[in-house]
């Protein structure tokens, strides 16, 4: 799986990318993106990918995940209501 | 002196036994050990098969602040198959740590050797002294340490040279430092690739910390049994500490990690009036409450769990005078000014952590106090280096340590305290 990450150099705040990915991106109080880095399923890849050619400083990279797929499937969790 | 006799392994000078061990054979007015008296103390520069093994073997950690293992970083840099270089980082951007500039100043010679040893044992194309633009002194000295050692004939097949960096806190940071010695500014790049990977030139570099070389130095000449002698098995050795603030003989001392922190500030002369907390680790680093200062030893596995670390081992005596909130908002205001200027949450989020900082010193009642908490999150791993991540770390600690002190802040139009400053804000005198 792919996860997506920021350059803060390059970044300047413009905040498309919070607009066009907002499941893995919101911003600080100053404009910035705050990214969540955990890997990103198939089903999104596509708002991942527009969000990171569509940053006019191109300070988004899409990039395959530190972590193997395989190893952060999380074990099924008790349901407990 | 001839190499030959230099290279003598025959001869070695006897291992210190206990302490010092850095500072052994020092002079007490601060001068520089020349080659010869440096030889008479430690013996000729010895020749390693598996420098790398013995290193590894000592269980020696990087002294610049990370802790990272040297043998993991020396391989790191052995694994490429180009000649790689060797950068002794002697910046110490960090205002309240002196201990690189008086290893620069009194013992260059021991600097020096780890660097030509780590970079014989790579096969190094060339070492770099690294110091800043402001020390003078350190410079000069070491320049005359390399003359030295050129007359006497050793380092011949590895050009040792010197770099001049411009000052700053985070100059010293090992990407910056990089950056300036390829002709850029000395700020921070985006990682990756690290220096281990692409460095000086293009060229694998280990960045190594001053302090860290000159153990390499001395674990060369000893072996690793002899570094293990002190400290314990997961932080074996002695390490330089800086001691200021309200201590009656601020300065840098060489002292035995797992050392009580109680004893070392009766070792730099005790406390001049009853202590109110302590700063561990610089502007980097984390405050601890008088309380706890008795519980804890100089170790990274004490301080983790009151959520510090030891960083480069600057320390600073707060005394129950002064105002730990106006202490931190200060050093707050000099952080966000120490900031590269690149990456946007450090720029404001720095700045206006310090501006509330501010505003609650000054007694002034302000709304955004409430944002502190989440301002702090949200900042926290947001640059290219880790310079705002130090710094919300400092402030945090500040939070929970002087807890009573924000209280009565917030809403008084005058600080109660009596306002003795402590924290040094640009260079830290120092004395070895």
């Amino acid at each position: 799986m792919k996860s997506i990450r920021v350059n803060p150099i390059a970044c300047e705040g413009r905040g498309l990318c919070a607009e066009l990915f907002p499941e893995r991106i919101v911003l600080d109080d100053w404009g910035y993106p705050i990214v969540d880095e955990t890997p990103i399923p198939p089903s999104l890849e596509h708002h991942a990918r527009r969000a990171a050619t569509m940053c006019p400083t191109l300070a988004l990279a899409l990039e395959e995940s530190a972590e193997r797929a395989d190893t952060v499937v999380e074990p099924e969790r008790p349901r407990d209501r | 002196m001839g190499a030959s006799a230099w290279e003598d392994t025959t001869m070695p000078g006897a291992a210190p036994s206990g302490l010092p061990r850095i500072f052994a054979g020092l002079h007490r007015e601060g001068r520089a050990a020349t080659l010869e008296e440096y030889v008479v103390q430690h013996g000729p520069v010895p020749r390693h098969q598996d420098l790398l093994s013995v290193v590894e073997a000592s269980g020696l950690q990087g002294r610049g602040g990370a802790a990272f293992s040297t043998a993991v970083k020396l391989r790191a840099v052995a694994q490429s198959d180009r000649r790689p270089v060797v950068v002794v980082n002697a910046t110490e951007g960090e205002s309240v740590s002196a201990k690189d500039k008086v290893l620069a100043r009194q013992a260059p010679h021991l600097v020096l050797d780890g660097a030509t040893l780590a970079a014989s044992a790579l096969g190094a194309s060339e070492v770099i002294v690294a110091v800043a633009e402001s020390a003078r002194t350190e410079a000069a000295t070491l320049e005359q340490a390399i003359r030295e050692r050129a007359h006497a004939g050793i380092d011949e097949r590895i050009p040792v040279g010197l770099a001049r960096i411009t000052d700053g806190f985070v100059s010293g940071e090992e990407t910056a430092v990089v950056n300036a010695l390829n002709g850029g500014p000395a700020k921070p790049t985006f990682t990756p690739p690290r220096p281990f990977e692409r460095g000086v030139r293009g060229s694998p570099t280990l960045v190594q910390n001053a302090e860290t070389l000159a153990h390499l130095a001395l674990i060369a000449r000893y072996g690793p049994a002899w570094f293990r002698e002190l400290g314990t098995p997961e932080e074996p050795g002695s390490a330089l500490v800086t001691i200021s603030g309200a201590v009656g003989d601020p300065g840098v001392y060489e002292v035995e990690l797992g050392t009580p922190l109680r004893t070392l500030l009766d070792q730099a002369g005790g406390t001049d009036e009853p202590l109110r907390a302590l700063l561990v680790g610089g502007y980097f680093g984390t405050w601890i409450g008088a309380d706890d200062v008795d519980q804890l030893r100089l170790l990274n596995a004490d301080l983790r769990r009151v959520g510090a670390s030891l960083g480069a081992r600057a320390v600073v005596a707060l005394p129950a005078s002064a105002c730990g909130v106006c202490e931190t908002a200060r050093a707050a205001r000099y952080l966000a000014a120490e900031s590269a200027g690149q990456c946007g949450p450090c720029i404001h989020g720095v700045s206006a952590i310090a501006d509330v900082l501010e505003q609650v010193s000054a007694g002034r009642n302000d709304a955004r106090h409430s944002r502190l908490p989440r301002w702090l999150a949200d900042v926290n791993g947001r640059g290219a280096c880790r310079h705002p991540d130090g710094a919300v770390r400092f402030v945090a600690s500040a939070m929970s340590v002087f807890a009573d002190e924000f209280e009565a802040h917030v809403g008084h139009d005058h600080c109660r305290w009596d306002r003795r400053r402590v924290l040094p804000l640009s260079h830290v005198p120092a004395a070895a």
